[in-house]
């Protein structure tokens, strides 16, 4: 068994260079721009860049409507397929299904077909409708990930029974879902926003079909025209992602969890 | 791009708790739905009509008419002029080398991790790492492996400064397998995600019951490990191949329209309507949902049955 | 003495800083069916792994027919193993998973399925070659798994508690069933169990085990009458508890409430005066008088239990209760709650164990 423990750690090795070596190259292209030593510069342009700043913010005002909507739209559904309609979940999970089936680029073809200026919902004939597609269409991206965390939430606090309980001692519906259940899954929920928000920083296809100038598309631009900021962007862009996915991993500390069945 | 960044969830397959049977018409419950509940329950459906079903429909139907609108099967049959089928051909080679790769490489590092007896914190260590960088893809990946194995890449540097051996003359990072070896890092994670708990299901017991019976090592793998993981792995090649067939950020970033796979065809068709006919974008749009729809059901049913053949 | 067929030698296992076999020595005869009893942690498991060779010993050693076999991996030591959680491969049906243990030996293959259909006949499942083991009962799979291991004519057969995720009817027959096979074949046989019935039931010989050493082995009848230690004494079967104080330490008098008597196993070293716990099982007591019981108690009946052919008497003794089992007379019905009774107790029945 000895051998096989060596083995395991070749090719775990084997696999942590592949992984790490682009990410030590990036960082190291990226402090490269002063030539003959290491710098900062290419940071310091690329956070002075008025379009970053803008393309930036686009992005995160964009990933919290997106965030809203998609929480307003999932959870009273996800809800009231599990107290009250189970039969619907089997259609609930194919729509859910659907996101991760249909690649991005057939989504937002699909959307510019639909909603061009000669039909009946011509949002893509003003920038505010154009940006509310935008949002629609992370909606559509996020929702397998926002429904599965809510109904994860839902599931781990047992709402049938805390719904009973609550109804029991005179609560009505609207007390109920926001002074008892919303407060027990809002660790659930936060992780999915946090998903979302990681899914719509990095966006390109979508934005970029749709002429929306978000950190995607300006990130695009500044590849084919400069040389070392991409490598910034590309570290701004992992420690995003990063900071986003270890959000979610302290959040499952404040998660509640099921009793214990003593 | 969001098809690419479906890490940890998709591992975890579709959404699912135990749907409640309830034999006969799940619609008849309609009838005795309050207001409260329409009220919950509409947005989501009227989003999803409004924004996935009709929008892709609509798509398909497209691929079906002409410039009139009538019913036409001239793009279909236009799918086949040689750019496009190129254009196929390309997609499908890179989205299956990078999926056999990716599966290979992927199921040899789950094992490691997770019967190669190292280290307790590893284990979640690459996990964790895994969930991260399913999502790290797009162009900031493309940026990461020009800076790693382009021109003026850290590796080629130092291969030509250490060894004097100079990359850049027999690998493009910018070709095929550039774009190949760029997609693994998306494709490496998921893969890992998601045979990891196929690799747990792997009972100790059996493990022990084979070396009991004389078989070494290599004999349980080959007669039991492999043979029970099989559907599994089948099932998430297909997932890998859906995956990196419908992706096209990184695609774009890295190789531009000098690899001409389908993605970046039908992006440059909605862009400009290079190919000069939008029945034919739809058709091209219809082609990819068919072969990324088909290889998805496919890990979807040898994922179910493969569950059920372990009880 | 015949050579031992098993020998374990002074086997030690530490895992980090618990040591969970301390000092294990044992001799099992060959074609003998011995079973190692106790609670759970006591280390029973531990051993019967390091005997199948999945756990390495932290010192001593194992041989099996006069060869050292620690050193041995876990395939090369010719030793049949049924896990309590059956562990059939699941992509392969009946037949293949019998037969798998002679294709890695290399057995052509008509010799194998010969082989096969024998074992099917053994375990009583002939016809049921070509079912996979999702199809099969629990008893069913443990049977399987029986042939399975015993396929390739292993020198040794361990069992790490077969029975214990089976349904009760179904574990007493597959008991039977297990001791049965063992008999007509022959094999030295382990079987690790933490219920003492079946152990009682089953085995020529009981390791009893508690924390990590033998608390007692030999035959079950020993280990019934004779138990060495309270442990043993309280494991295996029930036991009865009578408090009395030493009256004359030189006759071996005690005193018993107000009840006086001898006890010819009351050990040396013990002073007047001191309290001593005297233990006898159920059937020591009865309700009739003989020459043989010489202690004789008097007691109100605090519970009576009707089981049928058996009646399950508790005697409340003034400050000890005993209990004591009668059989059913069909002319004589049992004494009522709370009616006055005299017990006797046979003086040769009671031990003293230290705890």
């Amino acid at each position: 068994m000895k051998s096989s423990r060596l083995w395991s750690w070749i090719v775990f090795g084997i696999g942590a260079l592949y992984f790490l070596v682009p990410l030590i190259a990036t960082f190291e292209f990226s402090l490269k721009i002063r030539r003959g030593t290491y710098s900062f510069d290419a940071y310091a342009n690329v956070f002075s860049d008025g379009r970053f700043q803008s393309a930036f913010s686009y992005s995160l005002i964009v990933g919290l409507a997106t965030i809203v909507v998609g929480i307003l739209i999932v959870v009273p559904a996800a809800y009231y397929v599990r107290l009250r309609a189970p039969q619907l979940r089997p259609i609930i999970e194919f729509v859910t299904l659907l996101p991760l089936i249909i690649p991005a680029i057939i989504l937002v073809f699909g959307y510019i077909r639909m909603y061009n200026t000669s039909s009946i919902l011509p949002l893509l004939g003003s920038n505010f409708g154009s940006d509310v597609l935008l949002t629609l269409a992370y909606v559509a991206l996020a929702l397998p990930y926002l429904y599965r965390a809510v109904d994860t939430g839902l599931r781990t606090i047992d709402v049938q029974t805390l719904t009973e309980a609550a109804n029991i001692l005179g609560a009505n519906q609207w007390t109920i879902i926001t002074r008892v259940i919303f407060p027990n899954i809002i660790v659930a929920v936060l992780s999915g926003a946090f998903l979302t928000l990681a899914i719509v920083i990095g966006e390109f296809t979508i934005a970029s079909l749709l002429n929306r100038q978000v950190f995607g598309v300006y990130m695009q631009n500044v590849g084919a025209n400069r040389a070392y900021e991409p490598s910034a962007l590309a570290i701004v862009s992992f420690i995003v992602t990063w900071g986003a996915m270890g959000m979610i991993q302290l959040l499952a500390r404040f998660a509640p969890k099921t009793a214990r069945k003593d | 791009m969001a098809n690419v960044s479906a890490s940890a969830d998709k591992a975890a397959g579709p959404v699912s708790g135990s749907a409640v049977r309830v034999g006969g018409n799940p619609f008849r419950f309609l009838t005795t739905l309050r207001s409260g509940d329409i009220l919950a329950i509409a947005p989501f459906i009227i989003f999803a009509v409004l924004f996935l079903v009709m929008p892709t429909l609509g798509l398909v139907v497209g691929a079906f008419q002409d410039r009139q609108g009538n019913f036409t099967l001239d793009n279909l049959i236009g799918l086949a002029e040689p750019q496009i089928v190129a254009s196929f051909w390309i997609s499908i080679r890179v989205s299956a080398a990078s999926a056999v790769l990716g599966a290979g490489i992927g199921l040899a590092i789950a094992l490691a991790i997770i019967r190669g007896r190292l280290p307790d914190g590893i284990r979640s260590a690459v996990m964790t790492f895994s969930g991260v960088a399913s999502n790290f893809a797009g162009i900031p990946l493309a940026f990461a492996f020009i800076a790693t194995l382009g021109r003026l890449g850290l590796v080629t540097v130092l291969l030509k400064s250490l060894f004097g051996f100079d990359l850049s003359r027999s690998f493009n990072v910018l070709s095929f397998w550039g774009l190949t070896v760029t997609y693994l890092y998306f494709q490496i994670p998921l893969m890992i995600l998601i045979i990891a708990p196929a690799i747990d299901g792997l009972k100790r017991e059996w493990g022990e019951a084979a070396a009991t019976l004389g078989a070494s090592n290599w004999q349980f793998w080959r007669y039991v490990g492999l043979p029970v993981l099989w559907p599994n792995l089948l099932g998430t090649l297909s997932l890998l191949f859906a995956n990196a067939f419908g992706a096209i950020a990184t695609a774009y970033a890295l190789t531009g329209s000098s690899l001409n796979i389908v993605p970046i065809l039908l992006y440059a068709q909605i862009r400009g309507d290079v190919l000069h006919n939008p029945g034919l974008g739809a058709a091209l749009a219809l082609g990819m949902i068919v072969v990324t729809a088909f290889a998805n059901i496919i890990y979807l049913v040898v994922r179910t049955r493969a569950e059920r053949w372990l009880k | 003495m015949a050579e031992d067929f098993l020998r374990i030698a002074e086997l030690v296992k530490t895992f980090g800083s618990t040591t969970v076999v301390k000092g294990v020595d044992l001799g099992f005869e060959k074609g003998e069916f011995v079973s190692l009893l106790g609670p759970s942690g006591c280390g029973k498991t531990t051993i019967l792994r390091m005997i199948a060779g999945f756990e390495r010993p932290t010192s001593g050693q194992i041989i099996v027919e006069g060869k050292d076999i620690t050193d041995l991996s876990p395939n090369q030591r010719k030793i049949g193993m049924v896990f309590q959680a059956y562990a059939l491969f699941p992509n392969m049906n009946v037949e293949d998973n019998i037969g798998f243990g002679l294709k890695i030996a290399g057995t052509g293959r008509e010799q194998r399925r010969a082989r096969v259909e024998e074992m099917l006949k053994l375990i009583g499942l002939s016809g049921f070659g070509k079912r996979y083991p999702f199809e099969l009962s629990g008893g069913q799979q443990q049977r399987v798994a029986l042939a399975r291991a015993l396929a390739p004519s292993p020198r040794m057969l361990l069992l790490d508690e077969p029975l214990s995720a089976l349904d009760a009817k179904i574990r007493v027959s597959l008991r039977e069933q297990i001791r049965e096979i063992q008999r007509e074949l022959g094999i030295t046989t382990v079987f690790v169990t933490h219920d003492q019935e079946e152990a009682l039931s089953i085995s020529d010989r009981i390791v009893v085990m508690n924390a990590g050493h033998v608390e007692q082995f030999g035959a079950p009848f020993e280990i019934y009458n004779r138990p060495k230690t309270k442990f043993v004494a309280t494991f295996v079967g029930t036991l009865n508890t009578l408090n009395a104080r030493v009256v004359d330490a030189s006759r071996k008098t005690v005193a018993i409430g107000s009840a006086e008597a001898q006890i010819p196993s009351l050990p040396e070293g013990i002073s007047s005066g001191e309290m001593v716990a005297l233990t006898m099982r159920p059937e020591a007591v009865s309700l009739a008088n003989g020459a043989a019981r010489d202690i004789v108690l008097d007691g109100t009946v605090s519970e009576v239990a009707f089981l049928g052919s058996v009646i399950r008497l508790k005697v409340d003794l003034g400050g000890n209760v005993v209990s004591l089992d009668t059989f059913n007379d069909q002319r004589t019905p049992p004494p009522a709650h709370g009616s006055q009774v005299r017990v006797g107790i046979a003086s040769s029945d009671v031990l003293v164990l230290d705890n």
